[in-house]
């Protein structure tokens, strides 16, 4: 299949195509199914809808079917789909004091108000490579799910507290952080309708962050922590859980419809000092915000270092710079555009080696 | 080393490039060029002689691509010559100190020398105060006491006329001609008995350079410290300096009393500088 | 038979004693010599890849599976305490892979491993610290380039260093640097003594024990020999302070002359002081140790 650049184009394109597909598919196992993607690669669903910016784990997992496992390529499919499906009612803001939590902890205070709650995490797990997985069998499946079942007792317990009152919360009643403004929220910008515009205000970064490339941001508040600039973060509180999405009532006014409930993962950051408005004001710590679709604790973490490093009041480091920060880690767009480069760049480079012979010609 | 004599030095040069034979041969004054055309190596200051006497300042003039800043790089190592040999009075056995390690030349430097550059960005680190840049020349020779620091710096701002409160501000806030006196506080923080200045005045409006070279005369009238002025502008040379050194092309063509020197010019380029200047 | 034929294998395979090779052991040992050689001088080292994340505690478990041997007692603490879910899981593969004896009594270990704090019953000659460290270059707090934070410790170009002290005490009328407060180790090299409070400095000053510290993620292992001179940087006219707990009493034991952890009830909310160091609060409570008074602090 010779790819000519003139003709025949089309043909080698469809037979790619085909090409692809029939790699899938020619092993020996059987195709995989959207529910074994949704059910055993939660984490990549995650992050795959975080990056799509969809929040709907079964067409996720059909991306991820579709990419092979790509997580950018399917970040790009959701994203691509969820252009084409209208859009209905903003919801209202989600309460997350409200999140039935899975997981909650703070690095701050070793015991905390409603209590640290482990849940499901590998950060203990050790890295040792199990072998005994290649050989798991619908039977061992059952065992370990009968086993886990069987084991736990649901309502022993003195019940879980309806609310977990926020770290943050705590520390600003003690005057430790900045309280939160008297006046209204301006409305905030929406991304997805209307091109940033830098300087970005603080909602449009949080939007373009939440879908931002989970190596992309990772990478840059690595930078951070390293000494690229440096916040001193501590990680005031990370939650992972599922959060109620209500939609005012369309005619009943002051009342809401619950429409369902979302899963994420949002993380407060407590970082060094706060400029202060005035000499004689007291310090305080400043805060960063990250959060994101599904349970995604390295990206939150991240998205919260790097709130509140954009918010440094003299940038110098690259995380610092928030139109560095934020122009450079959409995965979708960074991605697009560099394989673009794979694209026919014959005109422009046949200026270039024009450019370059003349000079050549011109030094002898 | 001759009692009066501060500061030798000998067959400074400093070479970008290669270097070959005949590099010191097809560059200088005469041919009209510091670059060879036989290898292409720059030859910015070939071979350099002359010394600084105690409590004098010396004047270096010529155009852009003279040497002229070169040398006071080599001088304040900023620039690792390529050969050559410094002598400073009491310093190293009155030996050369070029060879020394780096950590020895940069406390010899911090003792011995200041520096204040055309561009503040080069001498000034922008993102601290001012009183923390001249702290850190204090704390370079080891000053670990905040309270003297404070005072120190405070009285060397005092001293280039820089009001108290900008002690605690960013140079970058602070005017051109601000900038350079927090350059010349810094220079001066651990009475060095040598001071280099690299065309300090050539970025600033007219009347803040008066002012400026008003200030730096005063101050090495009142603390009796030799200089190096570096400069283009015959002006600022027939102010400040007592003996003054030509270079063109890498190379020293004229030395002596700078009266002598701009009344009585003897090399040809010399005469030309002199009567193109204003 | 060797020591590896009476450990169980670990799914599936069979690993050396304390996981590691006895290669990557002797490399870090030679590493560790050096830095002993060297007080305060970051040695670098290749750190491979562990079942442990980095950033979790990869340094220091490689320097205690390079050091220990089946006779050792050890203990290992997460911020203090024994409990903390990190500190279990580091001493379960270290268990695993060694079958040695551990300890929470600090008294009893032979090497203590630890991340961010010093146990408050000082060490003896015969035991050893190991500290986790995650960022162990204290100029990075002015410098980022690698490159050029090596040149100013070859050169012994500290000025910035003293500049930004200075410039903190410009602006908050005092040094206002928490943990991993920077030290001069032998009159020498600045090191960073890994986020110990500042409450714990003044017990790797002229101690009796060997502190090694290692940084697995950035690679480098560095040391404190007994009776070295370690002193926090600190303006002659600026004395250093420790964290204040005037009028705190731990909840647990009584003491109140310990570093203690501002903890939150679960139920009620309200903030009490308990002793960071568990271990020694657990002794007070058991009547095998007085506890601890005010203490002088210099």
């Amino acid at each position: 299949m010779g790819y000519v650049a003139v003709q025949g184009g089309t043909t080698a394109i469809e037979n790619s195509r085909k090409l692809n597909r029939y790699l899938r598919l020619r092993g020996e196992s059987a195709p995989l199914t959207v529910s074994q993607i949704m059910e055993q690669m939660a984490p990549l669903v995650d992050r795959v809808m975080g990056e799509g910016g969809l929040y709907s784990p079964f067409h996720a997992a059909l991306a991820i079917k579709q990419a092979s496992g790509d997580p950018i390529e399917a970040a790009f499919l959701l994203r691509a789909y969820r252009s084409t499906l209208r859009r209905l009612v903003d919801s209202l803001p989600v309460r997350t004091e409200t999140m039935r939590i899975s997981r909650r902890i703070s690095a701050a205070f070793k015991t905390i108000p409603g209590g640290q709650v482990l849940g499901s995490t590998s950060d203990y797990e050790q890295r040792i490579l199990d072998f005994s997985l290649a050989d798991e069998t619908v039977e061992t499946q059952k065992e370990v799910v009968h086993d886990f079942e069987a084991g736990a007792r649901p309502g022993e317990e003195a019940p879980e507290p309806a609310e977990f009152r926020k770290v943050v919360e705590m520390l600003r009643e003690q005057g430790l952080v900045p309280p939160v403004p008297d006046r209204p929220s301006p409305q905030p910008t929406d991304i997805t309708q209307e091109s940033p515009a830098f300087p970005l205000d603080r909602s449009g970064r949080l939007q373009m962050l939440a879908r931002a490339e989970t190596g992309g941001v990772l990478a840059l508040a690595y930078s951070s922590m390293r000494g690229y600039g440096n916040i001193h973060p501590t990680v005031g509180e990370l939650r992972v859980g599922r959060v109620t999405v209500q939609i005012p009532h369309p005619w009943r006014k002051g009342t809401a419809i619950t429409l369902g409930s979302v899963s994420i993962t949002e993380v407060e950051i407590v970082a060094k000092t706060a400029p202060q408005d005035s000499e004689e004001a007291k310090p305080t710590f400043a805060l960063g915000y990250g959060s994101c679709f599904g349970h995604n604790e390295v990206k939150a973490i991240s998205l919260g270092v790097l709130d509140r490093a954009m918010r440094s009041p003299s940038p110098r480091a690259p995380a610092e710079d928030h139109e560095f920060v934020l122009l450079h880690t959409d995965g979708v767009e960074s991605s697009g555009f560099c394989s673009h480069f794979k694209l026919p760049h014959y005109v422009t480079f046949q200026a270039d080696l024009d450019q370059l012979r003349a000079m050549r010609e011109n030094e002898e | 080393m001759d009692d009066r004599v501060l500061v030798s030095v000998r067959g400074l040069e400093k070479r970008y490039g290669p270097g070959c034979g005949s590099c010191r041969e097809l560059t200088g004054p005469d041919r009209g060029t510091n670059v060879c055309p036989q290898c292409g190596t720059v030859v910015a200051m070939a071979g350099v002689s002359f010394d600084v006497r105690e409590g004098e300042i010396l004047g270096v003039v010529g155009e852009s691509g003279s040497g002229k800043s070169t040398l006071v790089q080599c001088i304040y190592f900023d620039q690792e010559a390529t050969r050559g040999e410094i002598r400073f009075r009491g310093q190293n056995n009155d030996d050369d100190i070029l060879g020394l390690p780096r950590s020895e030349k940069r406390k010899l430097r911090g003792r011995l020398m200041g520096m204040v550059y055309q561009n503040p960005l080069r001498g000034l680190r922008m993102d601290i105060t001012s009183g923390a840049n001249v702290a850190e020349k204090l704390l370079e020779a080891d000053l670990f006491h905040y309270g003297r620091i404070r005072a120190r710096a405070a009285e060397l701002l005092a001293r280039t006329e820089i009001p108290p409160a900008y002690i605690d501000r960013l140079p970058r806030s602070l005017s051109g001609g601000m900038q350079q006196r927090i350059q010349i506080a810094k220079a001066l923080a651990n009475n060095p008995p040598l001071i280099l200045l690299d065309e300090v005045t050539s970025g600033l409006d007219v009347s803040v350079q008066a002012r400026v070279l008003d200030l730096i005369r005063e101050l090495q009238r009142e603390l009796a410290v030799s200089m190096i002025v570096v400069s283009h502008d015959m002006g600022v040379i027939r102010l400040l300096a007592d003996r003054t050194l030509v270079m063109k092309d890498g190379c020293v063509v004229e030395q002596g009393l700078t009266d002598q020197v701009l009344e009585d010019p003897q090399h040809s380029y010399t005469q030309l500088l002199v009567q193109s200047a204003l | 038979m060797t020591l590896n034929d009476l450990l169980p294998p670990i799914r599936g395979f069979q690993y050396n004693f304390a996981f590691i090779d006895e290669g990557v052991k002797k490399e870090i040992r030679r590493a560790l010599l050096k830095a002993v050689a060297l007080p305060g001088h970051q040695v670098p080292f290749a750190s491979p890849e562990l079942p442990i994340a980095r950033g979790w505690g990869t340094g220091g478990l490689q320097v205690t599976m390079s050091i220990i041997g089946p006779d050792d007692v050890l203990k290992i603490i997460d911020q203090g305490c024994d409990g903390s879910v990190n500190a279990v899981n580091l001493r379960k593969l270290l268990v695993a892979t060694t079958g040695i004896r551990t300890t929470f009594d600090s008294r009893e270990a032979t090497v203590l491993q630890s991340r961010h704090r010093l146990p408050e019953i000082p060490l003896r000659s015969d035991q050893v610290a190991v500290l986790q460290v995650p960022l162990p270059e204290p100029l990075r707090l002015v410098e980022p380039s690698e490159v050029e934070t090596r040149r100013m410790h070859s050169e012994g170009d500290y000025a910035r260093m003293w500049v930004s002290l200075y410039e903190d005490v410009v602006q908050h009328g005092a040094v206002s640097l928490g943990a991993g407060y920077p030290v001069r180790v032998n009159g020498n090299y600045i090191m960073s003594p890994s986020p110990l409070p500042r409450w714990d400095l003044r017990m790797l000053n002229d101690a009796e024990h060997l502190t090694l510290l290692g940084a697995g993620r950035e690679k480098r292992v560095y040391a404190v020999p007994p009776h070295t001179s370690v002193r926090p940087l600190e303006f002659e006219d600026q004395p250093f302070t420790v964290e204040n707990f005037a009028g705190m009493t731990c909840a647990r034991c009584g003491s109140t002359g310990t570093f203690l952890d501002e903890i939150y009830d679960e139920k009620t909310g309200l903030a009490t002081r308990v002793c960071s160091d568990s271990g020694f609060c657990d002794l007070v409570r058991e009547g095998a140790v007085p506890r601890r008074g005010r203490l002088a602090h210099g």
